[in-house]
């Protein structure tokens, strides 16, 4: 098997998976992996707090992009999972000596590589381990832009952290070389998954729970001083932009797909319709800054002008995938 | 996001690192471009470390008069809250809050403690104390 190459990724999930794969004898970039997971999605559930604050999601639930893959690709993908710690980390070291590319679940928070600001209590961090040198694990974290180390016990600490969607030391890895998958019947299907969960008839999720969002955005309570409006804009943003990539983000990579698509499954009208994609992300981005600047007081609070943007997002995106609905 | 708009102004918080960001170049195609950070993120980030900060300091205060237990300021400073932490170590939500009183903190059993430690990543004669 040839050398493991790190590449450099926007999200972890979909970065990971697309490594693994493309080691596996099978190549696929990052949008790839993260299209035929339909992975893009939105949902806003205010009974589900995080940090505090209610649950705001511009992707699949974690661990689905590398399921979905399994079922989709028919990967021989091999997970496991740890009641004991100990257990963990000698498989894991048992893995690594047969020469195996490991995925890992982690939480970044105890991973000593990551900035100090950016180590939150975020249990769903994936990684790939494909080595050790002494104490020092080599990692392959697809957020960053080179390979780093990790000592034992701090992995085996975030591989082990407890909480919502605790990793229970999950370790996955591909056993055989995936088939090439009939690209001209698979696309179609994997985009109209992802049109399905956008349009989904459900007031909290797709372009119907963004529009659930605005309205929470239009009440926002500016009393006082408004730090409460404050955090809550701030909350939307980090969950948009900064939590495995963002909102923005994801838009701009489901493109990069839509333009692979277009060629593996000769369907061009998808060309236009990532342009579209394009211009609806660039319009998460303003959203973004006009929170900022209002978090930062260079423009006054006024919550109604964010909400009125999401409205416009959610009729945008409705449009949009219905078009592409109807062009697969 | 044309390849030439990625923000390139810097983020103090990813520490000196670079994030990826799919953007469109001169030909149309959307690829991988790299991105020494948004403006807009730092602003974020750091509004939620600076909330998380402010609660840690609050409850040193409380805990230097006598109103909290130190666990409540080591719960801040490890960027958790009641929820996390109550989830972190599988003790009930209301036995966390309880435990939070200074009296009923004083009495818990080593195990417990322990427990506590484990999940906020100090030690028990740690957990005991706050900084000054």
């Amino acid at each position: 098997m040839p050398a493991f190459q790190h590449r450099h990724a926007s999200h972890c999930e979909s970065g990971v998976m697309a490594a693994l794969v493309t080691h596996a004898g099978l190549p696929m970039s990052e949008p790839m992996a993260f299209g035929l997971a339909s992975a893009l999605a939105f949902a806003f559930i205010p009974i589900i707090k995080v940090g505090g604050q209610p649950l705001v999601a511009f992707r699949i639930i974690p661990r689905a992009i590398i399921r979905r893959l399994h079922s989709l690709l028919g990967l021989s993908l091999q997970a496991e999972t740890f009641r004991v710690p100990a257990r963990g980390a000698a498989r894991l070291d048992a893995l690594l000596g047969e020469g195996c590319l490991v995925g890992m679940q982690t939480s970044a928070f105890w991973l000593p590589y990551f900035p100090e600001d950016l180590r939150f209590h975020f249990n769903v961090h994936n990684v790939i381990a494909y080595g050790r040198d002494g104490e020092d694990y080599l990692l392959s974290d697809p957020v960053f832009e080179a390979p780093v180390r990790c000592p034992g016990p701090d992995l085996t600490r975030a591989r082990f952290a407890k909480g919502l969607m605790a990793p229970k030391g999950l370790l996955y890895r591909i056993r055989e070389a995936p088939r090439e998958p009939r690209w001209a019947e698979l696309l179609p299907k994997v985009i109209r998954r992802n049109c399905r969960s956008m349009l989904a008839p459900v007031p909290f999720a797709g372009a119907k729970g963004i529009r659930y969002l605005s309205r929470a955005v239009d009440r926002l309570d500016t009393g006082g001083d408004g730090a409460a409006a404050r955090l809550f804009l701030g909350h939307l943003v980090r969950m948009q932009e900064e939590i495995g990539t963002g909102g923005a983000g994801f838009r701009f990579i489901y493109a990069a797909f839509l333009q692979e698509a277009a060629a593996l499954a000769q369907r061009p009208a998808l060309l236009s319709l990532a342009d579209e994609l394009v211009a609806i992300g660039d319009q998460w981005r303003e959203l973004a800054l006009a929170s900022a600047m209002m978090i930062r007081g260079r423009q006054p609070l006024e919550p109604q002008r964010i909400a009125a943007l999401l409205r416009i997002q959610a009729d945008r995106e409705e449009t949009f995938f219905r078009t592409l609905r109807a062009s697969v | 996001m044309n390849d030439a708009e990625v923000p390139q102004e810097g983020n103090a918080t990813l520490g000196g690192g670079h994030k990826a960001v799919y953007a469109r170049g001169g030909d149309g195609q959307v690829r991988l471009v790299t991105s020494a950070g948004w403006q807009v993120e730092e602003i974020v980030t750091r509004q939620a470390l600076d909330t998380l900060a402010a609660q840690a300091e609050a409850a040193r205060s409380r805990v230097l008069q006598g109103l909290s237990a130190p666990l409540e300021y080591h719960m801040y400073r490890s960027r958790m809250d009641l929820a996390l932490l109550s989830q972190t170590t599988g003790i009930w939500r209301w036995r966390v809050r309880r435990h939070l009183r200074p009296a009923v903190f004083a009495r818990l059993s080593a195990r417990v403690l322990q427990r506590y430690a484990d999940a906020l990543g100090v030690t028990v004669d740690a957990l005991r104390e706050v900084a000054p």
